[in-house]
């Protein structure tokens, strides 16, 4: 029940994405398909993914999403127009993801992708010698940064590049913006920079 | 279904203690500011946080007529569920928490990662421009202090070997606190924390309303008390953190008392020092806040977890 509860407004929000044309809306729906899958992932017991979810994909990339949509002008009549006549393209695009799902779901049944034929091995292994209580982030830790490092550190050097790109791509030099050094600031001596000048007195007004 | 009266206790207990804060943040600044705090609601004005809580509730609850109403309502609600939310795994005692999760603290960053969304719906529903500007500033700094904090907490939990992070500053008493091991680390992370929370000195969401408009401006009734709320909330929960990672949790310095010590102990001296805080330094600018949280914090955050790590490797 709890599957389903989480489950189907992931789905209609992810419909609602598309389909709504306020567009700040459709950057919050992705904030409820999140939090649904991430109920589903802790359904399944993936507490360390599960996590990954707000602090990456809520928390800064759909921070990121809303960023753009609110600070960059967003031309409405763009919205208004039909959507259906994008359903061809959509529609092959939306069949190969969903044909992309079964391989992962049935691989048992349905052996799309190579895997080792000889399954029914694995029943027979002694699981006494290898219960090991690790926890989620244990494995997670264990394996990440021993054997897989390289893909963890390509991750951070494309988002170093990315982010790099962007700054580079929407920076604009300004030479007339008139800067204050501090350090040059404090070390200003107010002896140096009043001037002496004699006063008259009868002329001051 | 046991499981309402620890979360009923847990929740009292931090109505209490958002009303003692409140009264406290009150007392303190009134002290610094040398003039007499609050006296009239309650003996010593205790129950400040209530009657302002009750003004709250009987003031008109403004919509915008032209903002998105959804968002503006939904947009409080958000911040105070995350921050509630991460009440629940900060350990009280020995084994006193709500729930036992091995990565409690990594709970605690992931919920308060949300918490940006909850100020960007409330700065877009108002239909100004200032208040959705400030949103939107409050949101940056907010997502750009994360990181020095999950740094230094991820340098709290290298030393630790199997997230028993609070025992194992149980060992030598007042010298095992993380405080000592981590010098650096307990300040970015405090300092940190404070600017997740938004408190003074990175108050620029809050105090906006006094120089141009903050995401709170259009709020007013209950929606406005629970950004009020929402704020000692987030101080509260932070200070807990604090003292659970790096002043040695529940184990004050004297180590032979056998009665489990509270963390409450532990914390006022926190939430003193952190409101002492707000009205003794001035404020940021906006630039200069988010020029500390990346170009300061971040390098030290990094190379504090450097020296942890090439610590850890040189003693084992």
């Amino acid at each position: 029940m709890i599957l389903s509860v989480l489950s189907s407004p992931a789905l209609v929000s992810g419909l609602m994405v598309a389909q709504d044309k306020n567009s700040v809306h459709s950057v919050m729906f992705p904030i409820l398909v999140f939090r649904d899958t991430l109920g589903l992932l802790l359904l399944l017991g993936l507490d360390v993914s599960a996590m990954m979810f707000p602090v990456v994909h809520i928390g800064d990339i759909d921070v990121s999403f809303l960023f753009v949509v609110m600070m960059f002008h967003i031309q409405i009549a763009e919205i208004c127009e039909e959507v259906l006549r994008y359903l061809p393209v959509s529609g092959i695009i939306g069949l190969i993801l969903w044909w992309e799902m079964f391989f992962i779901l049935d691989n048992e049944t349905i052996p799309l992708l190579p895997t080792q034929r000889n399954t029914t091995s694995l029943r027979y292994t002694v699981y006494a010698g290898k219960v090991r209580s690790w926890t989620n982030l244990e494995t997670l830790g264990n394996l990440l940064y021993t054997y897989y490092f390289v893909w963890f550190l390509l991750p951070s050097l494309i988002l170093l590049v990315a982010m790099i790109g962007a700054i580079v791509l929407t920076m604009h030099r300004t030479t007339k913006v008139k800067r204050q050094d501090i350090f040059r600031r404090n070390a200003i001596d107010f002896r140096r920079t009043i001037m002496r000048r004699t006063t008259d007195p009868l002329t001051i007004y | 279904l046991w499981i309402l009266a620890p979360i009923l206790t847990l929740v009292l207990g931090i109505t209490i203690g958002v009303l003692v804060i409140v009264w406290l943040e009150r007392e303190i600044s009134a002290g610094l500011q040398q003039r007499i705090g609050p006296e009239y609601a309650g003996p010593l004005g205790v129950l400040q946080a209530l009657a302002d809580g009750t003004k709250l509730l009987f003031k008109e609850n403004l919509f915008p007529s032209r903002g998105d109403t959804r968002l503006f309502s939904i947009g409080p609600a958000i911040a105070v569920v995350s921050t509630l939310l991460s009440y629940s795994v900060i350990p009280f005692a020995y084994r006193f928490v709500l729930s036992d999760l091995s990565m409690g603290v990594f709970l605690w960053i992931a919920i308060s990662s949300i918490v940006p969304i909850g100020l960007l719906m409330s700065g877009y529903g108002s239909n100004n421009k200032y208040s959705f500007l400030g949103g939107l500033r409050a949101a940056a700094q907010s997502i750009s202090y994360e990181i020095p904090l999950t740094l230094c907490v991820l340098s709290i939990s290298l030393r630790a070997i199997r997230f028993d992070i609070v025992e194992a500053q149980s060992k030598y008493g007042f010298w095992g606190w993380n405080l000592w091991r981590q010098p650096i680390g307990f300040i970015i992370f405090l300092i940190s924390s404070l600017a997740e929370c938004e408190r003074l000195p990175f108050d620029l969401p809050e105090a906006e309303e006094e120089l141009v408009a903050g995401y709170q401006t259009e709020y007013s009734g209950i929606k406005f008390g629970l950004f009020y709320v929402a704020s000692y909330l987030n101080l509260l929960v932070s200070s807990l953190f604090v003292t659970v990672l790096y002043l040695g949790g529940w184990n004050i310095f004297i180590p032979y008392i056998f009665m489990t010590e509270f963390l409450e102990i532990n914390n006022v001296g926190r939430v003193f020092g952190i409101t002492i805080a707000r009205w003794t330094l001035p404020r940021l600018r906006m630039d200069q806040l988010l020029n500390l949280g990346w170009k300061f914090l971040l390098p030290i955050s990094l190379g504090n977890l450097l020296l942890t790590t090439s610590s850890q490797l040189l003693s084992l």
